[in-house]
């Protein structure tokens, strides 16, 4: 039963970083229709502000608020320098070009930073734990919790009750339209880029704070599970995102828990055979975005 | 000093001039060089068969499509391929054909967005007074998620919507289109109440009966050109109106 609980806590908070990056993926998809794959860098962006920032003793608050910081500017700067140019192209143009972008950043974090794996100073609380109710659960993961539902319920509230919130779920379901009531189409993917950078810069420092190292691939996995995540969801879907980044992260957590010994190499393609599996009964993902043309069953 | 020509007084107070208006998709000439012009406090038509390059004439204005050459004056201002968030608060906007209201927005939320332009909190609130005094219907299901109303309810939130932002000019794109004959009835008895509140309107309807019911004027169209112009009591009885719905030329 101990067991059991600690094992659910761990999938609560892997399930969430991978459900506010699936969030940050599905607003800029539900808008530009566009699967931003450089959403990874943004990620590693943020971890090695993170890594700077400890290594010149900079408050851990402060850092947090830079990383984040770096991540939101950069993803406005992306959408700014290369996606715009290619806004009414084809979904496989963009694709390509989220892949480009990637890339050039790769190089970059490589060549003037290092190849290598580089250590990230935390605070000491964060490796620490605190015993609740005789379950010893560590801070880092109750940080991450707290952090992920935190940022779901900002999110919520500002698509909600928010004018411009509002504005981005009505560009999403019909652009042509918004325009017409003066919804300016650079605000709102501006905006949308802006989220999806807040949400990668928070799923960076729940991340890094889980590893404490940070290389130029790091966004690279976490990101792949988002997108995972974002499908098994409905792409597109907001809630949908966030629900099938919590499915996913119970699902790896409980396989690695509960899965045989000898099972345990077989954890991954078991894992993704369960996805599949969902997808077959629910082709339009967990919760389907109603504006997408629906995939008939 | 000399007399002025009737023909200048109609050019001053047009809202709306449309000189030759092309627009083009890829190979495909929807509209072929068009000129019209919309008096302030009108009710002008657009009819004809479909593909004859109405709605491609609509959008054209409001910035939807853009045009392959000619020229947009509104309001003394060239608008000519204006980006459409721009024209909104210029006083133009347009009602698309399919109603096209956001479903899963609350009905409060949709008429929101329809303000989303309008910076005045009092020019907000009247859109608020004036909409749901003209439609009780969308004050009651204020809360429900638009895409659960029926279809004339959904017309009449695109109406309410577009109404939001408070233009001079507004564009209805079909706004019978899959209605019950009832319900027909009542958007026009709307689009009568709404002169009253002095907004010019150009309809494009595919019920030629109901909108010249209503119409001051109107401009019959057919494979991209207008093939005859005048006011309703003339439309009704030319033979072009026919000859435009049977393809005729």
């Amino acid at each position: 039963m101990d067991f059991f609980v600690q094992q659910t806590l761990n999938a609560i908070a892997l399930g969430g970083t991978y459900a506010l990056l699936a969030l940050g993926l599905a607003v800029v998809f539900s808008i530009m229709k566009l699967i931003n794959f450089a959403h990874g860098e943004l990620m590693t962006s943020a971890g090695y502000v993170l890594m700077y920032c400890g290594l010149h003793g900079v408050p851990f608050a402060l850092s947090v608020a830079l990383a984040i910081l770096t991540s939101t500017v950069l993803a406005v700067l992306m959408e700014r320098v290369a996606f715009r140019s290619v806004r009414n192209a084809s979904g496989a143009t963009m694709l390509i070009t989220s892949f480009a972008v990637a890339t050039v950043l790769q190089v970059l974090f490589q060549n003037l930073i290092s190849s290598r794996s580089q250590p990230v100073l935390l605070p000491n609380f964060l490796s620490e734990s605190v015993t609740v109710a005789g379950f010893v659960i560590g801070n880092n993961k109750i940080v991450a919790i707290v952090a992920t539902v935190v940022m779901l319920g900002f999110l919520d509230w500002f698509m909600k009750y928010q004018k411009h919130g509002i504005a981005m779920r009505a560009a999403a379901e019909d652009f042509a339209v918004a325009r017409l009531m003066g919804i300016r189409a650079n605000t709102v993917i501006a905006g949308a880029f802006a989220l999806s950078g807040l949400l990668a810069g928070v799923a960076a420092v729940l991340w890094v704070s889980q590893r404490a190292s940070v290389d130029p691939l790091m966004g690279f996995t976490p990101v792949l599970k988002a997108f995972i995540a974002a499908i098994l969801g409905g792409l597109g879907s907001l809630r949908g995102a966030v629900a099938g980044g919590f499915m996913l992260g119970f699902i790896e957590i409980y396989l690695a828990a509960f899965l045989p010994p000898d099972m345990q190499e077989f954890r991954d393609p078991i894992g993704l055979g369960i996805v599949v599996l969902l997808l077959l009964l629910r082709p339009n993902g967990l919760i389907p975005s109603p504006g997408l043309g629906a995939v008939k069953a | 000093m000399r007399p002025i020509r009737q023909e200048e007084i109609q050019v001053a107070s047009a809202l709306l001039t449309a000189t030759s208006l092309k627009v083009r998709y890829g190979a495909v000439e929807a509209v072929r060089g068009i000129d019209f012009e919309i008096r302030a406090g009108e009710i002008v038509a657009f009819l004809g068969a479909n593909g004859a390059g109405k709605s491609s004439t609509l959008n054209a204005l409001v910035g939807l499509v853009a045009l392959a050459s000619g020229k947009v004056v509104f309001d003394g201002h060239e608008i000519t391929n204006g980006k459409p968030e721009t024209l909104v608060s210029a006083g133009l906007t347009l009602s698309p054909e399919g109603r096209r209201i956001f479903p899963t927005l609350s009905v409060a939320d949709n008429l929101r967005m329809g303000a989303y332009s309008v910076v005045s909190k009092q020019k907000v609130a009247e859109a608020w007074e004036r909409v749901f005094e003209l439609f009780p219907i969308l004050y009651e299901r204020r809360n429900q998620l638009s895409g659960t109303l029926s279809g004339g309810q959904q017309q009449m939130l695109a109406v309410g919507r577009a109404l939001m932002s408070g233009p001079r000019l507004l564009l209805l794109d079909e706004p019978s289109l899959g209605l019950a004959p009832k319900i027909v009835e009542q958007i026009f008895e709307l689009i009568v109440r709404l002169r009253e509140h002095e907004v010019t309107m150009a309809i494009v309807e595919q019920n030629v009966a109901m909108c010249l019911e209503v119409a001051d004027r109107g401009y019959v169209m057919a494979s991209g050109r207008i093939v005859f112009q005048g006011n309703a009591s003339e439309l009704k009885s030319t033979t072009f109106l026919q000859d435009a719905y049977l393809g005729g030329n």
